[in-house]
């Protein structure tokens, strides 16, 4: 698959490279020859990092002045692929917003694979090859990894782990415990896509038009208003549990209360339809490119303006503010004018019944 | 959202905020009977724009809320063997009966899957022949139609490894009982749109003249609640009491007919357990005889069970809109999302979950919701 395929070792190959196995084996887990196959016809030409080359047990780095931030998020999705994107995109893009929302600059993320016996090897070089292409799409290097194989009906295809490492260039303290009464919050866009997109396509649902997945590194963003000097005080990517839950999870470690107004967020038509027909509420649905951003009132609109003049945040909107009020209540104004409260679900929403 | 921000519109709801405001001269206790609009309600909160006079409670009309415990212990039976695969909508999967759900029964191994149609359990049963596909048949009139149809199909096309767990419940017996409760406060009635688009509003008239009680059948969106209330209201101070349709872009009088056909030919009317109620007769949906091979219950020899409800939930009270969630003293503190002692507490169209997720600060005076304990002017 690749000029990098050469055989290594005691002048001794097996007699069946990767290429030749259509599927994932238990040995490309063993750490023998399928191990080490795997890695250099597979994941060492997708990632071609000189950490990685080296073949070492970990990766030596260096680290530019600063503070280190540090995550980690395992991605267990299904389906693996999904409209605007799959499970290795994902990956990537996951600790990548993870880091951005320390208002870190991500440099390493480590890779471990945990795949399912019987997985075709199509499947998976596609997974890595979208993780190459995001990797270099978020400006992050995969240093180190790791892979074992599980026997099948023990796993889902494919899991994968990432885990990053960022710098931290500025001085902020951006965290809950930075939110004060009066600060305002800023949306980066439309809320509920990816959740809906992979529910679409999870259980066979049809609708008009597609839906595409958000999924996005949202590094550039972040650095881009740390850069022009916004005093961010805390952000938050939206997730599992969207928008609602991470308000819910501010507000109370922050000890306020978050008011939002319900026309001021953006829902694609097409996602409201969805969740109108299914009875989910977009609040509540997850997303992988979005994020909320905490800023004193008087760089609201600056960083309005400036989130808008990127791709990534061209819808983004103010939404609401932080009062004394109750700790840990957030109220929304609904599009009706009447007040209510915005709760974290117990679990997953459930679609239903009428 | 086409034909549907329209109305959602806040200078209208204002409006007719305005109109209420004026009309009413007088205290007025109304109940949607609609799990769908209660949550409409509190979501919107299409409550916190009605004149003082006017109240609402909220009725029996969720089909999570009043399947009873037996039921959903049948059910939990049902998934548990190795052989069947379970299918349910969404939000039954976490209703409890004691301490377990369906959720639970998933974790130790039984195949319980959540579909949107009982078509798409019909398909499981076709391309899983060496299995049993049970679908667990909820609902008021309104899902009814879809759930006959499936049976109709697995009868016609002999998918003997299908069959169906019924609970299904009808909504008039429901508003008579509580209408001829002693405790009752309820005078005027939101009729479910959804169910009235399936069964018309023929049916309401009787009971509008026998109790002297408007019924308008009301839509789902807050400013067809809001005109809903208006008319119930008008009909309240005028001294009338008629069955009018609020929805009329979606229900006629004699509803519709094919699918009510397809009902009959299913279904029959049977007795039925209503969850923190009792026994209502005439109230729910069973399977005729020639449908027997398709009863679960049947299939599986199923026992009845006693299950006793907690002592401490009064979502009976709330169901009959007797009582409201914050009145309860299990309410957010024993009883939660989380750990449910009510099923009115599990769904999401449940009363006492709307409550909790959009109003439970209201009782200590933040949000400015009036508090529903009063009015008994009947």
């Amino acid at each position: 698959m690749s000029d990098d395929t050469t055989s290594h070792g005691a002048g001794f190959q097996c007699p069946l490279p990767v290429n030749r196995y259509p599927t994932v084996q238990l040995a490309h887990g063993g750490g023998g020859r399928l191990t080490q196959q795997l890695v250099e016809e597979m994941f060492l030409p997708a990632f071609r990092d000189r950490e990685l080359d080296s073949r070492h047990d970990g990766a030596v780095l260096d680290i530019p002045r600063g503070r280190l931030a540090f995550t980690t998020d395992s991605y267990v999705v299904r389906p693996l692929f999904f409209p605007g994107g799959d499970i290795g995109t994902l990956a990537v893009y996951g600790s990548v917003n993870d880091l951005a929302m320390c208002g870190a600059r991500p440099l390493y993320l480590s890779v471990g694979f945990i795949l399912e016996e019987g997985l075709p090897m199509d499947t998976l070089r596609r997974v890595v090859q979208s993780m190459k292409a995001a990797a270099a799409e978020a400006g992050v290097r995969l240093v180190t990894g790791d892979t074992k194989v599980v026997d099948r009906g023990k796993g889902d295809g494919i899991f994968i782990n990432t885990a990053g490492v960022g710098v931290v260039e500025h001085n902020l303290v951006i965290a809950p415990r930075s939110v004060r009464p009066g600060d305002w919050i800023v949306l980066s866009g439309d809320i509920g896509r990816h959740g809906i997109a992979v529910m679409a396509v999870r259980e066979g649902l049809e609708f008009e038009c597609r839906i595409e997945s958000d999924c996005a590194p949202l590094s550039g963003l972040v650095l881009s208003m740390l850069e022009r000097g916004i005093e961010v005080r805390c952000l938050r990517d939206l997730t599992r549990g969207g928008l609602a839950s991470a308000l819910v999870e501010i507000a109370e470690a922050a000890g306020l209360e978050i008011r939002i107004e319900e026309p001021a967020i953006p829902v694609r038509e097409d996602v409201r339809g969805a969740c109108e027909m299914l009875g989910f509420d977009p609040l509540y649905v997850a997303n992988e490119g979005r994020f909320i951003c905490f800023v004193p009132p008087a760089e609201a609109e600056k960083t309005v303006a400036l989130m808008r003049s990127h791709p990534l945040g061209r819808d983004a909107a103010a939404i609401g503010s932080v009062t004394e009020g109750r700790a840990g209540l957030v109220s929304m104004k609904s599009r009706i004018g009447a007040s209510r409260i915005v709760d974290m679900l117990s679990g997953e929403q459930l679609p239903r019944i009428c | 959202m086409k034909f549907v921000d329209e109305y959602r519109d806040p200078e209208a709801a204002r409006g007719y905020a305005e109109a209420l405001a004026k009309l009413v001269a007088r205290p007025w206790t109304i109940m949607e009977i609609c799990g769908g609009q209660t949550h409409a309600i509190v979501k919107f909160g299409v409550d916190a724009l009605l004149p003082e006079q006017v109240t609402l409670v909220h009725g029996p009309g969720c089909p999570v809320c009043v399947t009873p415990v037996e039921l959903i212990e049948k059910a939990l039976n049902i998934a548990a063997i190795p052989n069947v695969i379970f299918c349910s909508f969404g939000d039954m999967l976490r209703v409890p009966a004691g301490s377990r759900d369906l959720f639970s029964v998933k974790s130790e191994g039984g195949d319980v899957r959540i579909v949107y149609s009982p078509m798409d359990a019909l398909k499981i049963a076709l391309e899983n022949p060496g299995r049993e596909v049970v679908f667990f048949a909820v609902g008021f009139e309104t899902t009814a139609p879809a759930n006959a149809m499936a049976a109709y199909q697995a009868r016609r096309q002999g998918i003997a490894n299908f069959s169906m767990l019924v609970s299904h419940v009808l909504v008039p017996p429901a508003m008579e009982v509580i209408l001829s409760s002693p405790s009752n406060r309820v005078q005027g009635f939101l009729a479910a749109g959804h169910v009235c688009t399936v069964m018309g509003y023929s049916e309401y008239e009787a009971i509008s003249r026998k109790y002297n009680v408007p019924v308008v059948v009301t839509g789902f969106e807050p400013l067809d609640i809001l005109q809903g209330i208006h008319m119930v209201v008008l009909q309240l101070e005028e001294g009338r009491a008629e069955v009018e349709n609020q929805y009329s872009r979606a229900v006629q009088r004699e509803g519709n007919t094919a699918a009510q056909k397809l009902i009959r030919e299913v279904f029959r009317v049977v007795p039925r357990k209503w969850r923190g109620v009792g026994e209502i007769a005439n109230s729910g949906l069973g399977l005729v005889d020639e449908y027997s091979a398709f009863d679960a219950e049947r299939k599986f020899g199923l026992e009845e069970h006693r299950v006793e409800e907690s002592p401490d939930c009064i979502s009976g009270l709330v169901l009959q809109g007797v009582k409201k969630p914050a009145e309860c003293p299990a309410f957010a503190g024993a009883c939660t999302p989380e750990h449910p002692l009510g099923a009115t507490m599990v769904s999401n169209e449940g009363a006492c979950a709307a409550y909790y997720r959009y109003r439970r600060f209201d009782s200590e005076g933040s949000a400015g919701i009036r508090s529903g304990a009063n009015t008994d002017e009947r």
